[in-house]
């Protein structure tokens, strides 16, 4: 039978254990906004090499399991001399996995944008740092919102993957407490709940700020 | 008004890989004056209205405004982004989709320019943006986004942008070819206004009654030529050149009923 104590019981270590699961997922999604942001750049730039660089940086990442990702991360450091916190590995894999994806989020969007919209800035005389910061990016994030909010909420849910490097966040949490109250199906469902409610706030987030950018 | 600016082109050429956007197109615009650009779809007008403020690079010739070479500094030589950008606050360019930005006000739209470009304060850009779109009959829509106007008020819209930095020489690449047949004659009207204060304007069009009764001259192209440049009269009502005649028949029997 369906136990309603055990399952509010379970919620109190799962909720501790999502503070990982956030602080993992929003420190992942800033450093892919920072460096997805400068790949794109490189990949729209003009000089060959840094596009070169950015298309392979971009098919890599995507090509390799983020799981995969952070076990080569995570092992292979200790090799090179590198002793770096499990915490600190996992944002920075995923961090890192999230930059492809998010590059490539920010070049179909820009890619969206009629040419006209540059060229009227051109025509007036703007320099092309301002044909970009004024009329080229706003109208691209506006755009690429629904995708953004998209990745940040796979990325919730790809952060459990960081269990494997020994992080207690919410799968790994449940993972424990089922094994030790031997009642799996309502730790489960309690770590479904909370999932649930994390991203169907990421989702209203999305939601508010597309209606506020919206023109 | 600042003085109206001339347009000097020689011998342009412009080449897309092997196909041959222009050829070895002279045309004279003196200061002040309307010259319209007619002639069937991809013969090369847009391209030419183009060249002039070096949107479009033409691969060899000339294009002076006022006497300066535009685009180059000697042949082969490009000219800094800086000197290009110099020379392109004194041409206005309307274009055939407007392309003001969507995220902005109409005020906005007008007002970036001269904050951006002009480095005016945002008290004097707004001022000036609220006169040049009272100008185009607009003072009621300055709060409004684009999306929230009629084609033919984001026309308008997109010739007060053009206005309010106070060019010398005016560029028009189809201005009323995206715009519903009533909504054609606010934009025409306000091109009107501009040309009897004495702007230089060049407009690609293909309003025959615009070019007859507010052009100077008109030039006709056809397969990146410029095969004629007179007076309307007698390019639209007494064309010598068979493909002239040829192309206002087919104009005529489209829009006779």
């Amino acid at each position: 039978m369906f136990s309603l104590a055990v399952f509010l019981q379970s919620f109190e270590p799962l909720l501790w254990a999502a503070r990982y699961t956030l602080l993992i997922s929003i420190l992942g999604i800033g450093l892919g906004l920072v460096i997805g942001t400068l790949v794109c750049a490189a990949r729209l730039s003009p000089y060959p090499l840094l596009r070169r660089f950015a298309a392979i940086w971009v098919s890599f990442l995507r090509g390799v399991p983020l799981l995969v990702q952070l076990l080569v991360f995570y092992y292979a450091l200790p090799v090179i001399g590198l002793d770096v916190p499990a915490m600190v590995a996992a944002v920075v894999t995923v961090g890192i996995c999230a930059s492809a994806y998010i590059s490539e989020i920010w070049r179909g969007a820009i890619a969206a944008l009629p040419r006209g919209q540059a060229e009227a800035a051109v025509a007036i005389g703007m320099t092309p740092f301002d044909v970009w910061i004024r009329v080229i990016l706003p109208q691209a994030v506006t755009l690429s919102l629904p995708a953004l909010i998209n990745e940040l909420i796979l990325l919730v849910k790809a952060s459990s993957l960081v269990s494997v490097v020994g992080i207690l966040e919410i799968t790994r949490a449940s993972q424990a407490q089922a094994a030790t109250t031997f009642r799996p199906l309502e730790v489960y469902i309690a770590a479904a709940c909370i999932y649930l409610v994390i991203n169907l706030c990421l989702a209203a987030l999305g939601r508010y700020l597309e209606h506020r950018t919206a023109v | 008004m600042l003085a109206a600016s001339s347009v000097e082109m020689r011998k342009v050429n412009k080449f897309y890989g092997k196909f041959q956007a222009l050829k070895d197109v002279d045309l004279s615009i003196l200061p002040g004056k309307v010259t319209c650009l007619i002639g069937p779809s991809g013969s090369g007008k847009s391209t030419l209205l183009r060249c002039i403020n070096f949107l479009e690079e033409y691969d060899s010739g000339e294009v002076r405004i006022d006497g300066q070479l535009i685009g180059y500094e000697a042949p082969n030589k490009k000219m800094s982004g800086r000197k290009l950008r110099e020379m392109r606050r004194s041409i206005g360019m309307v274009f055939q989709q407007f392309n003001l930005w969507p995220h902005m006000t109409a005020k906005e739209n007008v007002a970036e320019g001269l904050i951006r470009v002009r480095r005016m304060s945002k008290a004097d850009a707004e001022r000036r943006a609220v006169e040049a779109l009272a100008k185009v009959g607009l003072a009621d829509k300055m709060a409004n986004h684009p999306s929230r106007l009629s084609g033919g008020q984001q026309q308008r819209v997109a010739i007060a942008r053009a206005i309010a930095m106070e060019p010398r020489l005016m560029l028009f690449d189809e201005p009323t070819s995206a715009l519903d047949p009533e909504l054609v004659g606010e934009v025409l009207s306000v091109m009107r206004t501009l040309a009897g204060e004495g702007m230089t304007m060049v407009v690609v069009t293909h309003e025959m009654g615009f070019a007859a009764h507010v052009a100077d001259q008109v030039g006709f192209m056809e397969k990146g030529e410029l095969v004629g440049v007179d007076s309307p009269d007698r390019i639209l009502h007494h064309p010598q050149d068979a493909r002239i005649q040829s192309f206002l028949r087919t104009y005529h029997e489209r829009n006779s009923f």
